[in-house]
């Protein structure tokens, strides 16, 4: 892939970070599985977190909007620093967006329905205008004609577009992607990129665990790459992948490579 | 599809001659269905035929005259009118009221236990985790008649009137069961118990135009201040207003027993106590695999949009959760009903109780088993009809 | 490209640190899991308040206070003033001392108690074989159908030496476990067919077994169990006449029947469509394809909820004490209706419920190690 395909760069740098994470550390009971963790995210940037299973990616984004708790560092998300404050708490989530590995789109509810849920409760929008906003990011995401159907009548890739549209209907600063495509099926990978890329196109400061060395050669801005809790190397992607420094990154691309 | 269709793709299948011949599948299945259902008719109709004879041997006149004879049968506790001298009739719908009487409450009582111990199953709390965890394996790996004998054992084993424990004023535990205080009924009570229902119902309405209302401004109103009104105030206001009668009607010794108060018999107790703990332990099983059946997922998709988390248990956990939950809790509801047949074993009249004493008195065997099983079966398949109707209208769409 | 390194930030490999003590440790397991907050820690200070109260209550009531033994008179008759003295106080132990041998084995010939004994020994041992995956072959039939015999003519006797014992002396345990496995042995075929025939697609079939599920599901057992006692005796012909045992037995086979068919359709209904084709595009017949392919992957699907179905029928074959067979239970109940010693029902059925405890909560152990033991396999 060549430098002309790849998006421009939309970082404000000269705006304060969008995420800041400083010596943040995270155990699992005695597992280490956050150290030292120091990462900015400027508004507009698209990083991409790369690295082999049980790297501690997951954890990392999951800990943003704090489905999982630090025990150690700072995290400051929008310019407000997560704690046990409720208040902040959810001040965060509504500007944080996030898409699942698994979809979790709520079974007993309808496309629209699951699109609408946080609108209307959190943002207290009259129903009419709910509707009509989650029409326009179905439409955004190419699957209007799905509005009136349950999540368990479509396709993984059409969930989890659906899944996406959901996470926009809150209109958020920041989207989390948590391995969005891995529970795919290879012809459906490639509607949900596409939507990603699209996404990516706004402007949107993303945040995105995934294995997809192309998406992440064409939108982001930044890839980091994690292993055993740590960021080890983190740069444009051009220059990580074609010249890795450490040996942990190279094996885990001989082994991406060797996969796709 | 639309407009003009051609005719030819209307056509239907053309009927398939039957064969008579072995050859044919359909027309082996039509000789092996009139050879097992011939096989069951025959085997029944002996049975019959045995019956018949044997009836008439032994000289028992079947029917159901016996139904409008003196019953002559005592019985303890009945929630009408009711006298030896009335009919077996009467004494019959004493025995279903009793047994309705009983399975309601203990459904109520096994429900709210039930759902405590299955939420207690979940907590994080080691101690707690690990009783509600001991109660279920210990209630479930015991028969049911053993438990209902212990707890009769029990209450027997208790001191007389005289020495009976009395933990709260008013409250005596004693081997004639529980005496404990209430007051005397008046219509006014009745006018507020009425306000209760009309109150819930009342509530109901309330929630449904706030939501509609909240569809159209956006504006999330508080259910609980008008439900608190409507459910409690009101109800208060009818009592108070008809003159907010209360005479307390506490049980006091007189003599060898108690007088006044409200009278829980011995047997009632047990069985209730019975039931009660036995399905409770049930019904935790079932409330905690409910819970459990709503993925982890939906509980992190719903506070990553950033839904308050009770706001996430009503909308998102619960609908699901109960799609889990009331199948399995409908069949441990007929459970009760059916179980608490085995008060005959102590004492307590329920409809097997009286059915049985009636069947030996008048030897109308065939008709008492048939009253038995007519009361059960009508209760039985009302609920399970109710329960195919409420899975369809709640089953999940899926592809 | 040239600004590589700029642009690429190293980080050296820090070592994994050790948890704070406040995450790891007694202390902070105790934080999470007792003390976590002010509603935690008061349910723990309750709970173990309302354990220590009862705990060191009913150590002294069943051990500290109790009383084991009491004198008995030549004429067989306990002494038992020292047990009513103690009553509320004390357990009084001595009535199971007395009676055990009456509470396990009923009426059975005192001298010949061993034959029930070895009776039990051999379910339990039936119970262990047909547990261990290893035996889940065809031949398993074969064993139980042995075992049953050899338990059938030891109860009876008459041969091999031994007494002839007649049924209406049989009692306690032994008569407790003959209902439930030969209840399981029998209902389990007819489970089988009704199963099938309410998955069959001849409409006078799959109605008759329907009838019979939904039947025998909508009544309780002791309905079953009174038209066994006083029902079948008119339905046989003049001069046919069948036992109160085998009459229980028969009502315990149709009840557990219905119950078991609905597992075994589960089990058949979990089983994937491609199985069903793929065996008729083999050109089995409808019984070879049941029997070679539908049925084994079937039952090994609902095996748990077997056992479970079972474990309800152990203890359901306590509800025979209503209609007057001697069971476990009954025999237990029996045992303290003598005047000495009335009113120690409690003590009686702590007893017997350690037993049916131990059977059950054996069974229900099994099954659940069971369930994640095939779930493991299905997902390999």
């Amino acid at each position: 892939m060549s430098a002309a395909e790849t998006l421009a760069s939309s970082v404000r740098a000269d705006a304060p970070p969008a995420i800041s994470l400083k010596g943040v550390n995270k155990w699992f009971g005695a597992l280490h599985v956050l150290r030292d963790v120091n990462l900015d995210v400027a508004l507009g940037e698209r990083v991409v977190v790369c690295g082999p299973s049980g790297s501690g990616k997951s954890t990392l984004i999951r800990c943003i909007n704090r489905l999982e708790e630090h025990q150690e560092g700072q995290i400051i998300v929008d310019g407000i620093e997560l704690s046990n404050d409720l208040r902040s708490l959810d001040a965060i989530r509504r500007e944080v967006g996030m898409v699942f590995q698994s979809f979790n789109l709520f079974p007993h509810l309808t496309i629209l329905e699951n699109c609408t849920l946080a609108p209307i409760w959190v943002r207290k929008m009259p129903k009419k205008e709910a509707d009509e906003l989650a029409m326009e990011y179905l439409t955004r995401v190419r699957i209007p004609e799905q509005a009136s159907k349950y999540p368990g009548q479509l396709s993984g890739g059409q969930q989890q577009r659906v899944a996406i549209a959901r996470a926009l209907c809150m209109k958020p600063k920041i989207m989390l992607f948590d391995e969005p495509t891995s529970a795919l099926d290879p012809e459906m990978i490639k509607e949900v990129l596409d939507t990603m890329v699209m996404l990516a196109e706004t402007g949107m400061t993303m945040i995105c665990v995934t294995h997809e060395m192309g998406f992440a050669r064409t939108v982001a801005d930044r890839v980091i790459f994690m292993d055993r809790g740590e960021i080890v190397e983190s740069g444009e992607p051009q220059s990580l992948f074609s010249n890795p420094q450490t040996e942990r990154l190279q094996t885990f691309l001989s082994q991406i490579l060797r996969g796709h | 599809m639309s407009g003009v269709t051609d005719p030819r793709l209307e056509r239907k299948a053309p009927p398939r001659p039957l064969r008579i011949s072995w050859a044919d599948q359909r027309f082996r299945n039509i000789i092996y269905q009139v050879l097992v259902v011939g096989a069951v008719l025959a085997v029944l109709y002996w049975l019959w035929s045995n019956t018949r004879y044997n009836l008439e041997v032994r000289r028992i006149a079947t029917g159901w005259d016996f139904l409008w004879r003196e019953a002559g049968l005592p019985i303890g506790e009945s929630l009408i009118e009711y006298d030896p001298s009335m009919t077996y009739f009467r004494a019959l719908q004493v025995g279903v009221l009793n047994t309705l009487k009983v399975a309601i409450i203990g459904i109520v009582l096994a429900t709210i236990l039930g759902t405590l111990l299955g939420v207690a199953r979940l907590s994080k709390n080691w101690m707690l985790n690990k009783f509600a965890a001991a109660y279920v394996e210990i209630v479930r790996d015991l028969p049911l008649l053993l438990q209902l004998l212990f707890w009769y054992a029990l209450l027997q084993g208790l001191p007389g009137p005289r020495q009976a424990f009395n933990p709260i004023e008013g409250v005596f535990l004693s081997n004639r069961g529980l005496k404990v205080p209430f007051f005397i009924w008046e219509s006014a009570h009745s006018w507020a118990l009425l306000a209760f229902v009309a109150g819930i119902a009342a509530t109901y309405f309330y929630r449904r135009s706030a939501r509609a209302k909240q569809y159209q401004d956006g504006q999330i109103r508080a259910i609980w201040p008008a439900a608190l009104a409507f459910i409690v105030g009101a109800p208060l206001a009818v009592w108070a207003a008809m003159g907010a009668p209360f005479t307390p009607d506490i049980p006091a010794l007189r003599g060898f027993n108690f007088r006044g108060g409200i009278d829980v018999s011995p047997e009632f107790f047990a069985l209730l106590l019975g039931l009660t703990l036995y399905t409770a332990g049930f019904i935790a099983e079932i409330v905690r695999a409910g819970i459990q059946a709503v993925n982890q997922g939906q509980w992190e998709a719903a506070e990553a949009l950033g839904l308050p988390r009770g706001r996430v248990m009503n909308l998102i956990v619960l609908p699901q959760a109960m799609r889990v939950i009331i199948p399995p809790m409908t069949s441990q509801f007929l459970n009760i009903t059916k179980n608490s047949s085995l008060a005959v074993a102590i004492g307590y009249q329920d409809i097997v109780s009286i059915a049985n004493t009636t069947l030996n008195q008048t030897g109308q065997a065939i008709e008492g088993i048939a009253i038995i099983m007519l009361v059960y079966l009508t209760i039985s398949l009302s609920i399970s009809l109710f329960m195919n109707w409420y899975n369809k209208r709640i089953a999940l769409v899926e592809r | 490209m040239s600004d590589i390194t700029a642009n690429t930030t190293l980080h050296s490999s820090s070592a994994a640190r050790r948890a704070p003590v406040s995450l790891v440790g007694p202390m902070a397991w105790m934080k999470t899991n007792l003390f976590a907050n002010w509603w935690s820690t008061a349910i723990t200070l309750a709970l173990g308040y309302l354990f220590i109260r009862t705990g060191v209550g009913f150590i002294d009531w069943a051990f500290v206070n109790a009383i084991w033994t009491v004198p008995v008179s030549p004429a067989g008759i306990a002494n038992t003033e020292a047990c009513r003295e103690a009553k509320g106080v004390g357990a009084c132990w001595a009535v199971i001392h007395e009676k055990h041998r009456f509470i396990l084995f009923g009426t059975y010939p005192y001298d010949e108690h061993w034959r029930p004994l070895v009776v039990c020994f051999l379910f339990i041992g039936l119970y262990i074989v047909s547990a261990m995956r290893r035996f889940w072959r065809w031949e398993l039939a074969l064993i139980w159908a042995a075992v049953l015999t050899v338990i059938g003519v030891l109860m009876w006797g008459g041969v091999l030496g031994m007494t002839y014992v007649p049924q209406e002396r049989w009692g306690g345990l032994p008569i407790t476990l003959i209902l439930a496995t030969f209840g399981l042995a029998f209902a389990f075929p007819v489970a089988i067919l009704v199963a099938l025939g309410r998955r069959s697609n001849l409409p006078a079939i799959k109605a008759l077994c329907v009838l019979y599920v939904e039947l025998i599901r909508g009544v309780p057992l002791i309905s079953l169990l009174f038209m066994a006692s006083v029902m079948f005796p008119l339905f046989l012909p003049e001069g046919m006449n069948i036992d109160k045992l085998l009459r229980a037995q028969v009502a315990i086979i149709l009840f557990a029947g219905a119950y078991l068919a609905e597992v075994v359709r589960a089990g058949l209904q979990a089983l994937p469509k491609g199985q069903y084709e793929a065996a008729d595009a083999l050109g089995l017949s409808y019984w070879k394809k049941t029997g070679f392919i539908i049925l084994p992957q079937a039952l090994r699907l609902v095996i748990p909820p077997l056992v479970n179905t079972f474990i309800g029928f152990f203890k359901d074959t306590s509800l025979v004490l209503i209609i007057g067979i001697f069971d476990l239970l009954t025999a237990g109940k029996t045992a303290i209706i003598e005047p000495a010693w009335q009113g120690f029902g409690v003590e009686v059925y702590i007893t017997l419920g350690l037993i049916y405890f131990l059977f059950c909560y054996a069974m229900s152990k099994y099954s659940a190690g069971l369930e994640t033991e095939l779930n493991k396999d299905r997902r390999r």
